[in-house]
């Protein structure tokens, strides 16, 4: 099995002495669905925030696709990497300015040099997967959540990236469009996609990840199955996230 | 009651405005009538009988009045255009050098701004004139080639001579004005989301691609009303050319309110001049204001 991602003794810390990250370590193989849960402020967008170079750490080093960073990580080993790995935010951050089919053409003509039509035929290809071709000559502004965050998959997918990381996907979206979305992860993971999900979507969990990671102020609590963690979680702080979590 | 006392209010401004304009038109027939000058622009028409050192058409002193007021405008009208395009491109550099992630040029870019946005624009343009400009040696400070020269006899470049008064006019107006263009567009790529930021790069676009092909434009409605007051401010601060000898509208004014005392005449004229220049300048920027908004074809 190939490891996709290695991290090792993840450390960071804010001014303040208040660590986000407290000696994460982790490792998702080829193909796997490794879902990170906790509270908030419990470190878990930052730590994903790591695998792409949108967040710096202090200490320990982290191997992506074969790509290694350390705390003094430079530019070009981070550029390297988004090539091939793509992000979803909670808020979806589709450019407003550009129609839906130019949000997903713009990484694949600039950064891969792709000619237009065949970015613009992909990018065709990738919406029909999400439902939402017939919207690809509009703005988001007249999408719904719901679709904007599907688009937002679909210009992830654009790179034809080796890795996804979703950043609480689900959290911004009116409760009857969390499925929309959580259906498009669901197919890709079965097509053997390798994710990393940060979401409170227990169902999700249960179904699709390989792996549940729960973290809670910026330590890892427990790694387990998703069988193992839902039924007999080990630890009494994460049975305590679950048991609020079900009331909710 | 409540509407019957704000008609009475309003009734009472009125009068009020009113009767101060009442006062300042009796004042001015007055002593119009006590200098025996009368209102009225025939004097236009007379020769200037001055000399002027800048004159982008032919003039000599034998020349009208309305005419060396026009050189005077074309002046202002020279230096404002290039003084604005100057701190255009100026205050975009540092606007960009201020937000980027460069902590030296973005250090070095707050200095600049501090220094010039702390410090009076008439000490400034002295500090152009006299030391910029005047303080340098009469031989050649600056010399490539014939190409482009810098000496106390201002710039030349390409056979275009720009005059020390009107070089030291405009980086005067040109630094001034670019500082503050700098923090509107700082404001500007400020007012975009920070997801837009983490969007692009998390795609592996360069800074530089981001910065231009998803920053700017969500940032230019918020740039084009600051930009706009910027380019008025800076029309308006032309008048102290005449701090450094420089023969705009203003200065030209000056010296026919000294030779014919028709100060109220010149007054309406420099006042109208501005009004349009400035509504030139207004009207140009809600153009292209309108032009970006119909380009958007979102919300």
């Amino acid at each position: 099995m190939k490891p996709i991602v290695i991290a090792k003794n993840l450390t960071k810390s804010y001014t303040k002495g208040i660590r986000a990250l407290d000696n994460v370590s982790l490792t998702v193989n080829q193909g796997k669905v490794l879902v990170v849960m906790g509270p908030s402020g419990s470190g878990k967008s930052t730590l994903i925030r790591t695998f792409n170079g949108l967040e710096t750490f202090d200490q320990g080093e982290i191997d992506i696709l074969g790509i290694k960073l350390d705390c003094n990580h430079n530019e070009r080993k981070i550029q390297r990497i988004r090539k091939r790995v793509g992000m979803v935010f909670q808020q979806f951050n589709l450019f407003p300015h550009l129609s839906i089919l130019e949000n997903i053409t713009l990484a694949p003509v600039n950064v891969q040099k792709r000619h237009r039509s065949e970015a613009e035929e992909y990018g065709m290809y990738l919406l029909g997967q999400m439902g939402i071709d017939s919207h690809a000559k509009k703005y988001p502004s007249q999408l719904s959540g719901g679709e904007q965050q599907r688009v937002a998959i679909a210009r992830a997918l654009a790179l034809k990236p080796e890795l996804l990381l979703f950043d609480e996907p689900t959290s911004a979206l009116d409760p009857e469009r969390i499925n929309e979305v959580l259906d498009a992860m669901r197919r890709l993971a079965k097509q053997g996609m390798t994710m990393i999900v940060v979401t409170h979507e227990i169902g999700f969990a249960k179904d699709v990840s390989d792996q549940v990671l729960f973290m809670d102020s910026g330590k890892v609590i427990e790694t387990s199955t998703p069988d193992l963690f839902f039924s007999n979680a080990k630890h009494d702080r994460s049975r305590k996230f679950l048991n609020q979590l079900d009331k909710n | 009651m409540k509407k019957r006392r704000a008609i009475f209010y309003q009734c009472g401004i009125c009068i009020f405005v009113i009767s101060v304009i009442g006062i300042l038109i009796n004042n001015l027939t007055i002593n119009l009538i006590r200098t025996d000058l009368g209102f009225n622009f025939s004097w236009l028409f007379k020769p200037a009988s001055f000399a002027l050192a800048e004159h982008p058409l032919p003039y000599s002193s034998s020349d009208s009045y309305a005419w060396a007021l026009f050189i005077g405008w074309l002046n202002s009208l020279k230096v404002i255009i290039s003084a604005l395009l100057l701190a255009t491109f100026l205050g975009t550099l540092v606007g960009f050098a201020r937000t980027g992630k460069n902590s030296l040029l973005g250090l070095i870019s707050a200095g600049y701004i501090t220094i010039i946005r702390q410090t009076p624009l008439l000490l400034q343009l002295m500090f152009w004139y006299f030391i910029g400009f005047l303080g340098l040696k009469e031989n050649i400070f600056i010399h490539i080639k014939n190409i482009f020269k810098i000496s106390n006899q201002g710039i030349e470049f390409y056979g275009l001579t720009l005059s020390s008064e009107f070089s030291a006019l405009l980086f005067g107006l040109g630094v001034f004005t670019s500082a503050y263009i700098a923090e509107v567009i700082r404001g500007g790529i400020l007012s975009v989301p920070r997801g837009q930021w983490e969007a692009f790069r998390s795609l592996g676009l360069s800074e530089q691609k981001g910065l231009f092909s998803i920053i700017i434009p969500q940032a230019l409605p918020a740039i084009i009303p600051g930009l706009t007051s910027q380019y008025l401010n800076l029309a308006k601060n032309s008048t102290l050319a005449i701090a450094v000898g420089y023969s705009d509208i203003y200065a030209i004014n000056d010296t026919i309110i000294n030779q014919t005392g028709r100060a109220i005449e010149c007054f309406i004229i420099l006042l109208t001049s501005f009004l349009l220049l400035n509504l030139l300048i207004s009207n140009s920027m809600e153009i292209i204001n309108k032009i970006i908004i119909k380009s958007r074809k979102y919300n």
